[in-house]
C-alpha cells in the first residue's frame, strides 16, 4: 500500500517508517537550502516560516509568474543535501521540521538530529524536476526573496509528492552510509586488479 | 544577409538552442539510459529509473527544463578561422544566454564573486564561460553548449601526482572521488578524466572528455583499454541510479590526454550527471545550422 505523510506530521506518523521505504507527501513543503540554514544557525536570524511539523526541500526551483501574477512552479528538483549537514541537526532542533527532502545522503549529525527529535531525511530522485513540479498544487508565498530565485523560501502546497526514498529514519538507520560502506568495501580489490593492468611507466 | 542580420540570426539560433538543450537529453545519453534501466532488477533502482523516464516525458510534453538546475552556461567552441562573426561571437553568446534565461526559462545561476549577489541574468564576470579552439581552414563554427548542475560539479577535482604514483595513482584517485562524491552527483554519471603535465590542462581536458559521444574511445589503444577498465570497475561497485545501489554506476568513462612533464602526472576529474545536458550545433558561414547531438530537431 502507498504510504502517504500529511502535514502537520506527528512523531507517531514516523515510527513505522524505515530507511529504504518509499513514501509520498501531502501538505506543506518549503524550499530551504544553503543560505537559509546559515542565516538561522550561524547568524541567528529567525526563519520567516514556522516549520513545526512541516517538510523542507533542499531545492532551488525555476519559477515564473503567470498572466495573473501568480507564481507557477516550472521545475523543482532536489539539491545535494550533504551541503546542509553542518547545520541540519541544530536546524531540526530549532524548527521542529519533520521531513527533510533532498538528494544523496546526509551524515552522522543529521542521523542524531532525526533520532533525538523524530524526523526523517528522504531523497527525491535527482534531476526529476518536472515530475516534482507536477506535485506542487500552488505556491502560496515566497520569503527572503533577496536571496534570489534558487535560495528563496518557496512555500508550496503539494499533493502526492514523491517518490520519496527514506534515507535516514528515526531509529538511526542511514541508507546512503550503509551503501557507501558497501561501495568502499568493493573498491579495494577492483582498484588493485586494474592497477596491475595500467603499468604504462616501465 | 548583411552583418547585422547575421548577428541577429546567430543570436536567435543560439538562444533557442540553449533553451532547447536544457529540456531534452542528447540521443546517445537517452539510448544509454534505456540500456542501463533494462539491467536493473531491484525495487529502489526501478523506482528511480521509472521517475527519470517519466520526468523526461513530462518535460518534453510541457516544454520545460527537465532538471531545475540549468547550470552556469558553458560554451566550448571549435571556431573556424574563417567564420565571419569571430569578433562578435562572445557578445552573441552572452545575449543568447540572457534571452534563453527568460524564454526557456532557465534558473538564475550566476553569483558574482565577493559581491555575492545573484545577477538574475545568468551572465556575470566571465559568464557564460566561453572556451575557444580555433580550427584552421574552416568557415563554420561548432558550439558545444553545456549545462552542469551544481551537484555534478561538486565532485570536480584534480591532483598532481609524482611519476612514481604512475597511472595506478590516476586509477586510485578516480575511484576515491567516485565512491565519496559520486554518490550525490546524480548517478549514473559520465566520467571525464584529464591526464596531463599540469593541473589546469588536466582540468580542461577532463571537461572536454564529457563532450565526446558516449562510448567513444581514446585514440591510443592503451588509453581506450584504461577507459574500459575503469568503466567496468566502477560499474562493479554498483552505485546504481542516485546511489541507491544497482547494477551499474556510470554512463561511460572518457579520458583525454596531453603530453606531460617528465616530473609530473596531473589528473583531473569532471563528471556529468545522468541528465547530461550537452548540445552540439554547427553554424555555417551563411548562418544555416545543423544540430549534431539531437536528431531531427528544428529550432
Amino acid at each position: 500500500m502507498k504510504k502517504v505523510l500529511t502535514t502537520p506530521i506527528k512523531n507517531e506518523d514516523l515510527e513505522n517508517i524505515t530507511a529504504g521505504d518509499v513514501v509520498y507527501l501531502d501538505g506543506y513543503l518549503i524550499t530551504c537550502r544553503d543560505v537559509a540554514h546559515r542565516r538561522l544557525i550561524e547568524l541567528g536570524r529567525e526563519l520567516p516560516v514556522d516549520l513545526n511539523g512541516l517538510a523542507i526541500f533542499h531545492a532551488g526551483p525555476i519559477v515564473a509568474k503567470d498572466d495573473n501574477g501568480q507564481w507557477q512552479m516550472i521545475s523543482i528538483g532536489p539539491t545535494t543535501s550533504m551541503r546542509m549537514e553542518k547545520f541540519e541537526k541544530e536546524f531540526i532542533a530549532q524548527t521542529g521540521v519533520k521531513l527533510i527532502i533532498g538528494k544523496g545522503g546526509m551524515g552522522a549529525d543529521t542521523v542524531a538530529g532525526c533520532k533525538n527529535h523524530k524526523a526523517l531525511h528522504a531523497v527525491f530522485p535527482g534531476g526529476c524536476a518536472v515530475l516534482a513540479a507536477n506535485g506542487v498544487e500552488e505556491i502560496e508565498r515566497v520569503e527572503w526573496e533577496d536571496l534570489g530565485m534558487p535560495e528563496s523560501l518557496w512555500v508550496s502546497r503539494v499533493k502526492n509528492f514523491g517518490p520519496l526514498i527514506i534515507s535516514i529514519d528515526t531509529k538511526g538507520n542511514n541508507l546512503f552510509e550503509t551503501n557507501k560502506a558497501k561501495f568502499n568495501e568493493r573498491k579495494k580489490p577492483i582498484v588493485e586488479e586494474i592497477c596491475k593492468q595500467v603499468k604504462f611507466i616501465k | 544577409m548583411n552583418k547585422e542580420q547575421m548577428i541577429q540570426s546567430m543570436t536567435d539560433t543560439m538562444a533557442r538552442f540553449t533553451g532547447y538543450m536544457g529540456k531534452r537529453l542528447p540521443d546517445d545519453v537517452m539510448a544509454k539510459l534505456r540500456d542501463l534501466r533494462e539491467q536493473e532488477d531491484s525495487y529502489l533502482a526501478k523506482v528511480v529509473y521509472d521517475s527519470m523516464f517519466e520526468n523526461q516525458e513530462i518535460a518534453d510534453k510541457l516544454d520545460r527544463p527537465c532538471c531545475q538546475d540549468t547550470g552556469v552556461i558553458q560554451y566550448y567552441l571549435k571556431a573556424g578561422a574563417g567564420f565571419p562573426l569571430l569578433s562578435e561571437v562572445q557578445g552573441i553568446l552572452r545575449n543568447a544566454v540572457m534571452i534563453a534565461t527568460k524564454a526557456a526559462p532557465l534558473r538564475h545561476n550566476a553569483v558574482q564573486i565577493f559581491e555575492e549577489k545573484n545577477t538574475g541574468t545568468n551572465t556575470g564576470e566571465r559568464v557564460p564561460i566561453v572556451n575557444w579552439d580555433i580550427v584552421p581552414n574552416s568557415n563554420s563554427i561548432e558550439v558545444e553548449v553545456y549545462m552542469a548542475g551544481g551537484g555534478c560539479s561538486l565532485p570536480g577535482q584534480g591532483k598532481t601526482l609524482m611519476p612514481g604514483d604512475g597511472y595506478e595513482g590516476v586509477v586510485k584517485f578516480v575511484f576515491d572521488v567516485m565512491t565519496s562524491y559520486g554518490v550525490n552527483a546524480c548517478p549514473p554519471l559520465l566520467v571525464g578524466i584529464g591526464i596531463a603535465g599540469s593541473i589546469e590542462v588536466a582540468a580542461t581536458l577532463s571537461k572536454k572528455a564529457l563532450f565526446r559521444p558516449i562510448g567513444s574511445r581514446h585514440h591510443d589503444s592503451r588509453g581506450a583499454q584504461m577507459e574500459l577498465l575503469i568503466e567496468e570497475g566502477l560499474n562493479k561497485i554498483g552505485l546504481g541510479p542516485q546511489g541507491v545501489s544497482g547494477k551499474n554506476s556510470v554512463l561511460g568513462v572518457h579520458i583525454e590526454s596531453a603530453a606531460r612533464h617528465p616530473s609530473t602526472i596531473s589528473v583531473a576529474i569532471s563528471v556529468g550527471c545522468w541528465a547530461h545536458r550537452r548540445g552540439t550545433i554547427r553554424i555555417h558561414e551563411d548562418m544555416s545550422y545543423e544540430i549534431l547531438s539531437h536528431k531531427g530537431v528544428t529550432l
